[in-house]
């Protein structure tokens, strides 16, 4: 086994298959489905159409119209009713054809799901997962290129993950699913077809709040999540040939955020840079610099960068899309500043 | 609706004289209690009592306590934040209503809701809402839970005339019918969204003319008594516990007071406030008791109203405030996720 499926399956040492992103998500919700009669999916295209990134592909035929649930182009609609039902009793994922489509729930998920237990004096709770992908496809244009990420992690009673390998995409799934609080999935639309090692347990999960150690190395850290960690793992190969370790961490979960992994870190390399989808005004990545500030102050050899999307909104041009996603040459370049080597 | 079909509910077949009696002044008991349980909410407000928004439901209290008769005990309701007179027709004891509006440990909610968000799950009341409309798809949701689970429980959700135009009105509608949902929706027209009239808001007045759109029956009626409250939402309820889906109905009532107690209500004229408080639903079944004699039964119904509502008071001002500890607990279960 390679060192790097050996980072992607962490302790887990059972049987594993090969399977594509979209599919490790699809065996997560299966196995789910198959332990509680609570489970079910509604969105858009889940059905009959299989899924709009296939990742439902073959669920209706294996449980039926009544737990597979096609809706209108209703989203707020559709997740005031999983909410609904998640209040008393279900367990409902609710599939987003994209993120970008959630702003029309927006009230649904920050009044509703992640309200209503505190609101209700702790009598009512909301076990429900809002799934999709997130952040940058190709060439798709302002209005379906957002990382959503960076609004929902705002707000408390909502919990945030953004996997990036495929045993994270099945385990946080099934953990998610299990979860007594809203969880909210953040999928990418060009991580669907990357290859990875699956456990096949299925009573495999992937616990939030712990951030995963992608790559070794002890001149600098990287901070990352979903695809833009193989993003920096591009980045920390070419530094590598350029004379730079850098330790690769993938966040995974956003809130809960690992800050013991982020201290530990900084601790050996005295150097960070947060690289994501996302604009660089607030959001995930300036409240990871805020707490490696705070909690690690002393460790810093040099202030904290970040590699994020640029300040606009994402233009449709291939080369001026490219310039505004984040790239692994800007990565480097990042790195190579915080360790004053450039 | 109801003018094509007949009532299928028990309930409405014409009890004998004695029991008529006995639940004319059971109706007369919950529609004062919510009544003057909300006049002392409001007196308690003026002193700084209660804090926030405070949306009176006095001259609507018929929509609540009717729709409450006419449902099961394990049937669920939800409404606006204007949620107190359907918590207390509910079940809601006025202590622990009273006490939410203090802000106190002993509340509803803890303490945390405050007056529009009474939440009472033993008695299946999951809400009152402070977003117009987005406890619409709320409510279809648990429609859609009963369905998925094979029960016959309905789910009865109140909005105002100002909701009417949101969209989550329409998709909770859109869907509810799509999906036959059991699930009645019950449009509780007061003429005012907020500051501003009917005729400014709606192009169409009548809110059920939307209905035959999402292939819903429905029914529209100017609110005069409890008893025709029952017997015009019992034809919807039973519908949907049949399983043959969701009905539209508007319920044209009238708010005594202000939006809420910042509102000095300028923009409707004394005369008509006074016209429709002589058509208040209250009063006209108190009239009609009186003069069949029950006047000392309506005192002895006054004067327990008067002690549950005074003994509600003592125990909000009594009870403790909540301890800082409740709110983490209440964010999350378990850890807390940061």
């Amino acid at each position: 086994m390679s060192d790097t499926s050996n980072r992607e399956l962490g302790s887990y040492d059972g049987p594993v298959r090969e399977v594509r992103f979209r599919e490790a998500l699809r065996m997560g919700m299966a196995e789910e489905m198959d332990r509680d009669e609570k489970v079910f999916i509604l969105g858009e295209e889940v059905g009959h159409y299989q899924g709009a990134y296939k990742v439902t592909e073959g669920l209706l035929e294996r449980f039926g119209e009544k737990r597979v649930i096609d809706t209108p182009i209703t989203e707020s609609g559709f997740s005031g009713i999983a909410i609904g039902a998640a209040m008393v009793g279900l367990r409902p994922i609710v599939e987003y054809m994209t993120w970008n489509f959630s702003a029309v729930a927006f009230d649904q998920i920050l009044n509703n799901a992640a309200k209503m237990r505190q609101m209700s004096g702790g009598q009512l709770h909301v076990p429900v997962v809002f799934r999709a992908p997130n952040g940058s496809a190709k060439q798709v244009g302002s209005q379906h290129s957002h990382a959503m990420e960076h609004f929902y992690a705002h707000v408390p009673g909502l919990k945030v993950v953004a996997p990036a390998t495929c045993a994270d995409a099945k385990g946080m799934l099934k953990t998610a699913i299990r979860d007594d609080d809203p969880v909210l999935f953040m999928e990418s639309e060009t991580l669907y077809n990357l290859k990875g090692l699956c456990p096949e347990d299925t009573d495999f999960t992937v616990p939030f709040g712990k951030a995963r150690i992608a790559r070794e190395g002890s001149d600098a850290t990287i901070i990352s999540w979903s695809r833009i960690v193989h993003v920096a793992l591009e980045a920390a190969e070419e530094l590598s040939k350029q004379g730079l370790e850098v330790q690769v961490i993938d966040l995974r979960s956003l809130r809960p955020l690992d800050e013991e992994a982020l201290v530990a870190s900084v601790a050996k390399t005295h150097r960070a840079v947060v690289a994501y989808e996302g604009w660089p005004y607030g959001g995930v990545g300036a409240e990871v610099v805020d707490r490696i500030q705070r909690l690690a102050f002393d460790e810093l050899d040099a202030p904290i960068e970040r590699v994020t999307t640029l300040d606009v909104p994402m233009p449709y041009n291939a080369k001026l899309e490219q310039l505004v996603i984040p790239q692994a040459s800007r990565i480097v370049e990042a790195v190579k500043r915080v360790a004053y080597r450039g | 609706m109801s003018q094509s079909q007949t009532s299928h509910q028990i309930r409405t077949a014409t009890p004998k004289p004695d029991e008529q009696l006995e639940l004319q002044l059971g109706r007369y008991r919950a529609m004062q209690l919510i009544r003057r349980f909300e006049e002392e909410a409001a007196r308690a407000y003026a002193q700084g009592k209660i804090g926030g928004f405070l949306h009176l439901y006095i001259g609507q209290e018929a929509i609540a306590v009717g729709t409450v008769e006419a449902l099961r005990s394990d049937d669920y309701v939800l409404t606006t934040y204007r949620d107190h007179g359907l918590a207390l027709a509910r079940g809601m004891s006025a202590r622990s209503a009273m006490a939410e509006l203090y802000g106190k440990a002993t509340g509803c909610s803890r303490g945390l809701g405050g007056s529009m968000h009474f939440f009472d799950v033993e008695h299946h009341m999951l809400g009152g809402y402070g977003i117009i409309g987005g406890h619409l798809p709320i409510a279809a949701g648990t429609a859609f839970a009963s369905k998925y689970r094979g029960e016959d429980r309905v789910t009865v959700v109140f909005f105002g005339d100002g909701a009417a135009s949101i969209g989550d009105c329409h998709e909770a509608m859109a869907l509810a019918a799509l999906w036959k949902l059991p699930v009645v929706f019950v449009c509780e027209n007061n003429e005012y969204s907020m500051g501003t009239p009917l005729s400014r808001t709606l192009a169409v007045e009548d809110v059920t003319a939307r209905a035959p759109g999402y292939g819903m029956p429905s029914d529209r009626f100017r609110v005069e008594s409890v008893a025709q409250v029952v017997e015009r939402i019992s034809v919807a309820i039973e519908r949907a516990r049949r399983g043959e889906g969701p009905s539209l109905l508007e319920m044209r009532t009238y708010r005594f007071r202000g939006h809420s107690m910042s509102d000095p209500g300028k923009y409707r004229t004394a005369e008509e406030v006074e016209e429709r408080k002589r058509q208040d639903p209250l009063l006209r079944l108190r009239d009609e008791l009186a003069s069949r004699g029950q006047t000392s039964a309506l005192e002895g119904v006054d004067q327990s109203v008067e002690d549950e509502v005074q003994d509600a008071l003592r125990f909000a001002d009594e009870s403790p405030e909540p301890d800082a500890s409740i709110l983490e607990a209440t964010t999350y279960k378990g850890e807390f996720a940061r």
